[in-house]
């Protein structure tokens, strides 16, 4: 929590994206968490990532639910549209919005109790039904906003802040989002923006339900030792299958790595993800792959992070739905409704 | 790069841009902060203590300390740091009784030649020591140039007498119209030493045709400018021609507009940007009505029948060689005569020292200036110290202070036998601002205001009156609006790399981009991978030790604001703000030397 405003003064030699934008113009208000919470390095990298992807703000939706992951997207993307929601049910009127208007990005905004407790539910059908989202669920294992309770995706045997063991089965969401079908799916940690933002990037250009599970340390009430979610943690089990690159458009980033290492992946924008592979073995095309994989780590404790499943060819609800090109909002009243002649027409092909 | 040595003095020093620019450096930030308090004579005495004449200064100094400013890398116009000087001077309530008493006699004497800026702070930093100091000066009154040069309508002659009396009050003897003639009689008087502020006393001349049949209307500047501060001189022709482009041609214009000069020219040989004069006064001038031309050069005065009538000048242009220096040619537009009833020369001053004779153990350089020593101000007669502009030509008051401040340190050193090549270090003392989870006992936050202007008396009035001071000074609250512009530079951030947990909350919350955690490297290396471009490579990079992660902080100190958010962010309190409060050691004061904190 910070009282005064950040000052509106930036660094004279801040480059500048191609909408004429600095990063500091992709800012939000000041964050009201605690200081050094995860949450704010995320709400960084998602600035970081619309910069470098020069989106115009008023072309984001962002949607959230309830608790300190949910506050945040107060705290970026100040001039975009914004939805905060009942209590898990970010997805659902994520889903609604889309459907009205096709046209804006949509970027939901979760915590581990929003979308693995209350809003389990509607975690599950908004993945399932692969709305063109990017899902980001801010992970950190605990009830912040209650004072640290285990969450559903706390690791059995962790230890909560005053000792306790935690005795319940872990909710793995990416594993979750794997098996329901999802067709961006990873995993980061928010002390590591070098991997976090081009996800973030990658994800906000796959067309499809992508899905970011981001570890984000509780600085207040889980980043002690015993606690799975802590830097020192993360840092010494992260388990890091690739690096990637997004180039965008005409800019292309010159991508200096052995060959052999890198895996280049087109998406649906003319975007493209550069994959710099650190396990060898890896295959981020293979949902099956990718599900054992996940699971065998876990059993080892570690901590698979990067990206770990992608479909370039995915379609999404829309396609699914048939539904109009033109976004809800933009359909004149004759084109909604067309008159009784249409109708007695339609009527009649009932009969 | 290594970890930096924050314990260095050097280091946050020079953070504080404005004191490290400052020749006497004043602790600017401490003295605005208590501005802005309404402190005012709190923050007059931290002034008096480092620069002696905060009146004077706040009205005339040359301000090396603004565009040093930080806030002129961040927007467009440093802090009004002189002028907010001045408010302290202005608002302060009587100080006498917190000015130092004159000591119990030392039984040392000590001359001083000339009572100039230089001279009175080596007997303000002696007389309280004891010391019996005499000082000698050709006129009446104490001050020198400050009081004979500077024209009464920028410093009103109270402002004189208000500062150099608190000096003399300190038990100084003072020996007005005591022209010092020949330095071995002083040296024969036996004194246990001499100091020389005696300045820069001669205006240069121009020889060009016509100047010896036209003279009764030709001036040099400063002497012109000294008659009419004694009040010899009271008109000027209406048409009225200044040669020169430094402050003492801007003083000598803007006072030829209130003695009766009409149409009063500046003309200079080089081009307008590049000269000498401060902008300020420039600005101030060309407000007055007076034209400065460039690229002229005079090439002789035209008379008729011993009567000035005009200035003949050659129009030339910039050309620069293969070593990028200029040269200034001739342009081929065919000479200009501009007529005119009176000229003032300010081309310069020089030194003069004809009252030193060749054998009283002070060598001279092949320019005529005495070796002097840069650091310790002694000449090659131990007992005879140099300072202001007498050291080392013309410069300016502030300089002249901090001159006179060295000297009276080599004196003392010198009379208490000790080795005056060993100088002691600046006092530095420490402490966080730290209050609360988020307090902090400075103003962190951070004012977006431009600078605000100083108000100035009308035209019409102000070019009527001769002694009637144009800056009429900010009031108290544009004072306050003025001081919230200054970013406390000398509250520093320091880094704990033990506490440090690299959660990058100080790198998110960061407005200027400062911070960047990365790879350890060579500095130039460095510089390329910080978060924001490194502009000012001259600014320090703060470098951490080894981070868990093998990584180190890396802060370029270039254009942080100091609004302690790094602080706020940080969960572990691996940042601190910590004030650093930064005096120089003067005569008298017990601070060790590098060599004694050493052992």
């Amino acid at each position: 929590m910070t009282y005064i405003a950040k000052p509106k003064f930036h660094h004279p030699g801040l480059k500048k994206n191609a909408l004429g934008y600095t990063h500091r113009d992709y800012e939000g208000k000041i964050s009201t968490l605690c200081a050094g919470c995860g949450h704010d390095s995320i709400t960084a990298s998602i600035i970081e990532a619309c910069y470098e992807l020069s989106i115009e703000p008023h072309r984001v939706a962002k949607i959230s639910g309830i608790g300190c992951s949910s506050k945040t997207p107060d705290y970026f993307l100040g001039n975009s549209h914004g939805f905060n929601s009942v209590h898990g049910r970010m997805p659902s009127v994520l889903t609604g919005a889309n459907l009205a208007n096709r046209d804006l990005i949509y970027l939901g905004v979760s915590g581990d109790g929003d979308s693995a407790s209350i809003g389990f539910g509607q975690f599950a059908h908004s993945i399932r039904r692969g709305v063109n989202m990017t899902y980001i669920v801010e992970n950190n294992g605990v009830y912040g906003l209650t004072k640290g309770q285990f969450s559903a995706t706390a690791d059995r045997g962790s230890k909560s802040k005053k000792g306790v063991t935690n005795t319940d089965n872990a909710i793995d969401l990416v594993a979750i989002a794997l098996q329901l079908g999802a067709t961006f799916v990873a995993r980061s940690f928010s002390g590591d923006k070098s991997q976090l933002v081009p996800l973030i990037a990658a994800a906000i250009g796959h067309k499809g339900a992508s899905f970011i599970d981001v570890i984000s340390p509780c600085i207040a009430f889980n980043n002690h030792a015993g606690s799975t979610k802590s830097f020192d943690y993360v840092r010494e089990h992260n388990d890091a299958v690739n690096r990637l690159d997004v180039l965008v458009g005409r800019d292309p980033i010159a991508v200096d790595y052995a060959p052999g290492t890198v895996q280049v992946v087109e998406q649906h924008d003319g975007s493209k993800i550069a994959l710099r592979k650190i396990d060898a073995d890896y295959d981020p095309h293979d949902r099956l792959g990718a599900q054992t994989f996940l699971a065998r780590h876990a059993a080892k404790g570690q901590i698979v992070t990067g990206l770990l499943y992608v479909d370039p060819d995915a379609d999404d609800l829309h396609e699914h739905l048939n539904t109009v090109e033109t976004p809800l909002n933009a359909l004149e009243a004759d084109t909604l409704c067309p008159g009784s002649a249409v109708l007695d027409k339609i009527n009649a092909s009932l009969r | 790069m290594k970890p930096t040595d924050i314990a260095a003095p050097d280091y946050f020093h020079k953070v504080v841009d404005c004191q490290w620019a400052c020749p006497a450096h004043t602790p600017v930030p401490e003295y605005i902060r208590l501005i802005a308090q309404g402190r005012y004579g709190d923050a007059y005495m931290i002034n008096w203590k480092s620069n002696v004449f905060p009146g004077i200064l706040g009205r005339t100094c040359d301000r090396p300390c603004e565009p040093a400013c930080r806030r002129g890398r961040v927007e467009e116009n440093p802090v009004a740091i002189c002028r907010l000087k001045r408010v302290a001077a202005d608002f302060k309530d009587d100080i006498r009784q917190r000015l130092p008493k004159p000591g119990p006699k030392n039984g040392k004497r000590v001359a001083l030649v000339g009572g100039g800026p230089a001279s009175l702070t080596v007997a303000r930093d002696l007389a309280p020591l004891g010391y019996h100091c005499t000082v000698f000066d050709a006129d009446p009154e104490a001050g020198g140039m400050m009081r004979t040069q500077i024209p009464k309508f920028r410093l009103p002659n109270s402002v004189i007498d208000e500062e150099t009396g608190y000096i003399l009050n300190l038990g100084v003897e003072f020996k007005g119209g005591h022209r010092i003639d020949s330095m071995k009689a002083l040296l024969a008087e036996k004194y246990d030493a001499i100091f020389v502020g005696s300045g820069a006393p001669r205006g240069r001349e121009l020889e060009l045709p016509g100047r010896t049949e036209a003279a009764a209307n030709i001036h040099i500047g400063i002497e012109w400018l000294a008659n009419v501060s004694f009040g010899h001189v009271d008109k000027i022709g209406k048409r009225v021609i200044v040669l020169g482009g430094g402050n003492t041609a801007m003083d000598c214009c803007r006072t030829a507009r209130r003695l009766g000069g009409e149409k009063v020219t500046v003309v200079v040989r080089s081009g307008f940007d590049e000269m000498k004069a401060s902008p300020w006064e420039k600005e101030d001038a060309i407000h007055e009505d007076i034209p400065i031309l460039n690229y002229m050069v005079p090439v002789a005065f035209k008379h008729v029948a011993g009567k000035l009538i005009g200035v003949t000048f050659q129009h030339v242009k910039a050309e620069y060689d293969a070593k990028g220096r200029r040269n200034l040619v001739p342009s081929g537009d065919p000479d200009q005569t501009i007529p005119c009833d009176d000229v003032l020369v300010a081309v310069g001053q020089e030194n003069a020292f004809p009252w030193i004779e060749q054998d009283c153990g002070i060598e001279f350089d092949k320019w005529h200036m005495p070796k002097v020593d840069p650091k310790t101000f002694v000449s090659t007669n131990p007992k005879v110290f140099f300072g202001g502009d007498a050291a080392f030509g013309p410069k300016n008051i502030i300089w002249a202070v901090a001159h006179g401040h060295d000297a009276a340190l080599s004196i003392h050193k010198m009379l208490s036998g000790e080795d005056i090549d060993e100088r002691p270090l600046p006092e530095v003392q420490v402490s966080s601002q730290k209050m609360g989870i988020h307090e902090w006992s400075y103003d962190n936050d951070i004012s977006p205001d431009k600078r605000y202007k100083v108000p100035h008396r009308d035209k019409v009035v102000a070019l009527k009156d001769i002694r009637a001071e144009v800056e009429l000074g900010y009031d108290v609250k544009l004072a306050l609006g003025e001081a919230h512009r200054c970013l406390n530079c000398d509250v520093q951030t320091v880094f704990s790399t033990s506490l440090c947990i690299e959660c990058d909350a100080c790198v998110d919350i960061c407005p200027m981009d400062c911070i960047t955690f990365t790879a350890n490297g060579e500095e130039t290396d460095l510089r390329q991978r910080l978060k924001a471009p490194s502009l000012h490579p001259d600014q320090d990079l703060y470098v951490s030790s080894d981070l868990k992660t093998g990584r180190v902080m890396v802060k370029d100190e270039d254009v942080c604001l100091h609004c302690g958010l790094c602080a706020e962010r940080c969960p572990t309190g691996a940042w601190d703000m910590q004030k650093y409060y930064i005096e120089m050691t003067h005569a008298g004061s017990t601070c060790p030397t590098k060599s004694r904190s050493a052992a």
